[in-house]
């Protein structure tokens, strides 16, 4: 573990141009500096700036390909992936770069979980699940991969409704069990961010109303990122919200202005459902 | 208002579909050769196996037969039917077959008391048993009562003395004349190196070797002689006597006088001979043992050598490669170098394996055997290798499109949790992939097995002097026990050599029949426990709910 999430780095990043760039008035965590992004030759983001504060919800919004979850995947470099992707500008993660080339992707993506629109368990056991991370990760002592889970499982509030049967396949688990399946995998080794790219999108209502309540949990000790296209979601669980469209941040706030006051026309459209 | 029904065709099938029936009829046709051909193989294959009744012929002319009736065929000529007759006795007739015209049979039974013989050399004789003459000088008539066990008995000792020969005879004679070779190897090193020493320790143990052969071959002309000590007479059909000395007998039956319950014990008897035996006179009797089992351990060297050759080369290919025209033009060579005739993958062993791998092995490793090759000639490894070079195409093309199905979202997953792309593929990728890669190889285990043109260069032979694998270390054992260099048998060419090299076709057609049915069970065999590996894997890595 790399042992930022313990002191406050937000604080230790310098305010530079606060006009240039999109923030809420509380200390940055992750830092997004005049991105650009390219699928080989279309653009899917434009000049996007904005600061993400530490241990609070920030929901992205927008239209389908408004590029919102590509910017989500580009703060662990999942795009990175994608054969012909580039992109121009920065993102820092606790006041520095991640396309440093001395970063390895591999410790940026243990510092920052994510969660997918699908479940994606592994074809293993639960416990093989939520221990994956640490696993690879070089950690084999039984103990503490014991204690890892156990301690991941509450974090994602499903260790009761499994802890009899943990050397069970996770694909036995229910759509919404399997999703807070991956919220713990993604919590057992205690990343600084936790992105999740439309989590609920293909779960009911109860099992949307837990993860709903699982993010609020999880606020209080990580940064949380979440795409979303359920408008009372980002009313309910977000502290911040960015509305974007057609590849443009349109506008950034605090999630009660962006819902009651917003300031431009086209998110007030979006968000009483004129368009979108 | 309502709209009009719509009209029927007069026929009342529906409209737009006239060539249903076409597409049936293809089906139909494609599965009744299938059927024709799997039931004739069967049929055929199964009856080798079953005691057949021995029938007199007594015919027009006055002359009679004795023998087991085959087949039955139109006369070419048109004008009728005529038998297949297996008179056996080839030592005394010329030829153990005969064809005779239905219209020349004046009458046909089924005479109780005939013997029939099944002999190490000349196949089977068939005839009246007269007496036994004895060791000891006595004789035992046909119709004492004792008649019946005591052949019994003696014929199930002189089998058992065969094969206490054959141990003899073949390993522990064979392990010491190879130990004299070995000797022979030393002095020719000892003469190269100049070391006085070596060459007199070889001697004396060349000498020792040479004593105990002396010992074990008097040992075997002892036996021998045992073998031969009792004789049995028979009466042919045409009144000859005939001395049949036991120590050539393989087993006695009496096919007119036998139960059901008789008849299929003989038949899984025969049945077991055959897979386990070791063959005889030109492989047209005995059993095929050697050719399963060289067949197999090809078959094992094959797959231990085209797994992790496919499979690595689909995970750079798929995963590493950057995709592009090249990757294309590389995975479009890899398809068409499984269309390559066969025969060429056989020329290119010889060419490369054998004389250039094999020939530089035997000058760097086996100076000393020179000009005597070891590995610069056809053997197991080379066919191995050969094959493995033929099928890693399928291996490849079946693991990439594995890998290519398991979900980008496991991947994904396990990416975002700061796994490597080489973890990733060997913790998440791989396991699921397991089911298809294990689908491509049983394809090319058995098309490997089924191979035959390709050996013919590299080292298959009609018959080897000993299995690949057996309980002797050789000096030239790179694994211990495990013979690389040797040649070997194999069922698809006994097949050929069967039926198209063997000298009396007639006799070698049931063994054609019984060895293709095995070949094709074998290769039924591994397809359905691919199928069975596959279902079962499935089951355990299958993907994600949704």
């Amino acid at each position: 573990m790399t042992g930022i999430a313990t002191a406050s780095p937000a604080a230790a990043i310098p305010q530079t141009s606060g006009e240039q760039i999109a923030s809420t008035g509380d200390p940055a965590y992750i830092r997004i500096i005049n991105f650009d992004f390219f699928y080989g030759a279309s653009q899917a983001l434009f000049d996007i700036s904005m600061d993400i504060p530490e241990r609070q919800v920030t929901a992205f919004i927008g239209p389908s390909g408004c590029g919102k979850s590509t910017l989500l995947r580009s703060i662990n470099r999942m795009n990175d992936l994608i054969d012909g992707a580039h992109h121009r500008g920065d993102i820092q993660v606790g006041g520095k770069s991640i396309y440093d080339p001395l970063l390895e992707v591999t410790s940026l993506r243990k510092r920052i979980g994510m969660v997918f629109q699908k479940s994606n368990p592994f074809p293993k056991s639960i416990f093989e699940n939520v221990v994956y991370g640490l696993r690879v990760a070089g950690v084999s002592d039984r103990r503490t991969l014991e204690a890892a889970c156990e301690e991941a499982l509450r974090g994602a509030a499903l260790w009761d409704e499994v802890k009899d049967r943990l050397d069970q396949s996770a694909l036995g688990l229910s759509g919404g069990q399997q999703q807070r399946l991956c919220i713990a995998r993604a919590i057992a080794i205690r990343p600084e961010v936790i992105l999740m790219d439309e989590p609920c999108s293909a779960l009911d209502p109860i099992a949307t109303g837990r993860i709903e309540e699982l993010i609020l949990e999880l606020k209080k000790t990580y940064t949380v990122v979440i795409v979303t296209h359920n408008m009372q979601q980002a009313a309910r669980v977000s502290d911040r919200t960015a509305f974007f469209y057609l590849g443009r941040l349109i506008e950034y706030d605090k999630t009660l202005t962006i819902f009651t006051n917003p300031s431009v026309k086209q998110t007030e459209d979006y968000i009483t459902g004129r368009f979108g | 208002m309502t709209l009009p029904m719509p009209a029927l065709r007069s026929d009342g099938r529906p409209r737009g579909e006239p060539l249903v029936w076409l597409t049936a009829m293809g089906l139909s046709v494609g599965l009744a050769m299938i059927v024709a051909l799997l039931a004739v193989i069967v049929v055929q294959g199964v009856s080798v196996f079953w005691p057949k009744r021995v029938h007199a012929i007594k015919l027009h002319d006055g002359t009679t037969l004795l023998g087991e009736i085959l087949k039955t065929r139109e006369r070419r000529d048109g004008q009728g039917e005529e038998l297949q007759v297996f008179v056996g006795n080839r030592d005394s007739w010329g030829n153990a077959f005969r064809w005779i015209d239905r219209r020349a049979i004046a009458d046909l039974e089924q005479p109780s008391g005939v013997i029939e013989v099944e002999r190490v050399e000349y196949g089977d004789a068939i005839g009246y048993p007269v007496r036994l003459l004895l060791a000891d000088g006595s004789a035992l008539d046909a119709d004492d009562p004792a008649f019946r066990p005591r052949i019994a008995e003696l014929v199930r000792e002189v089998v058992e003395r065969r094969a206490e020969i054959f141990h003899l005879e073949r390993r522990v004679i064979g392990r010491n004349s190879r130990a004299i070779n070995e000797q022979e190897v030393l002095l020719r090193r000892a003469k190269r190196t100049g070391d006085a020493a070596l060459a007199e320790r070889a001697r004396a143990e060349q000498q020792r070797l040479k004593e105990e052969y002396e010992r074990l071959a008097e040992e075997a002309t002892r036996l021998r002689a045992l073998q031969n000590a009792n004789r049995l007479v028979i009466r042919l059909i045409d009144g000859r006597e005939r001395r049949i000395s036991l120590g050539t007998v393989v087993a006695v039956t009496w096919p007119n006088d036998m139960s059901f319950s008789e008849r299929l014990g003989y038949f899984f008897g025969n049945l077991w001979t055959f897979l386990s035996d070791n063959p005889r006179e030109a492989n047209t009797e005995g059993g095929i043992f050697p050719a399963i089992f060289g067949t197999f351990v090809m078959t094992l060297l094959m797959s231990i050598a085209v797994t992790p050759f496919g499979v690595l080369a689909a995970i750079y290919l798929r995963e590493y490669a950057k995709q592009g025209p090249f990757v294309r033009a590389v995975r479009i060579s890899i398809n068409n170098l499984a269309g390559v005739p066969s025969i060429v993958f056989g020329v290119f062993g010889l060419g490369f394996f054998v004389y250039i791998v094999g020939g530089t092995i035997d000058e760097l490793f086996f100076t000393d055997r020179l000009p005597e090759p070891t590995y610069g000639t056809g053997g197991i490894l080379w066919a191995s290798l050969t094959l493995a070079l033929m099928t890693v195409p399928v291996v490849i093309v079946a693991t990439e499109e594995s890998i290519a199905a398991v979900p980008r979202g496991m991947r994904e997953g396990s990416l975002a949790l700061g796994a490597s792309k080489w973890q990733t593929i060997q913790r998440i990728v791989m396991p699921a992939a397991v089911p298809g890669i294990l689908t491509g190889l049983i394809l090319a285990m058995a098309r490997g097995a089924g191979e035959v043109a390709p050996l013919m260069l590299v080292g298959v032979v009609k018959l080897a002097p000993s299995l690949p694998i057996d309980g002797n270390w050789n000096a030239t054992d790179i694994i211990p026990f495990l013979h690389l260099e040797q040649k070997f048998m194999h069922l698809g060419f006994h097949i050929y050599d069967l039926g198209f090299q063997s000298p009396d076709s007639d006799a070698a057609v049931p063994m054609v029949f019984a060895t293709t049915l095995l070949l094709i069970t074998l290769v039924v065999v591994l397809n359905l426990a691919a199928i069975l590996m596959r279902e079962r894997l499935r089951r355990k890595y299958q993907t994600g709910a949704f």
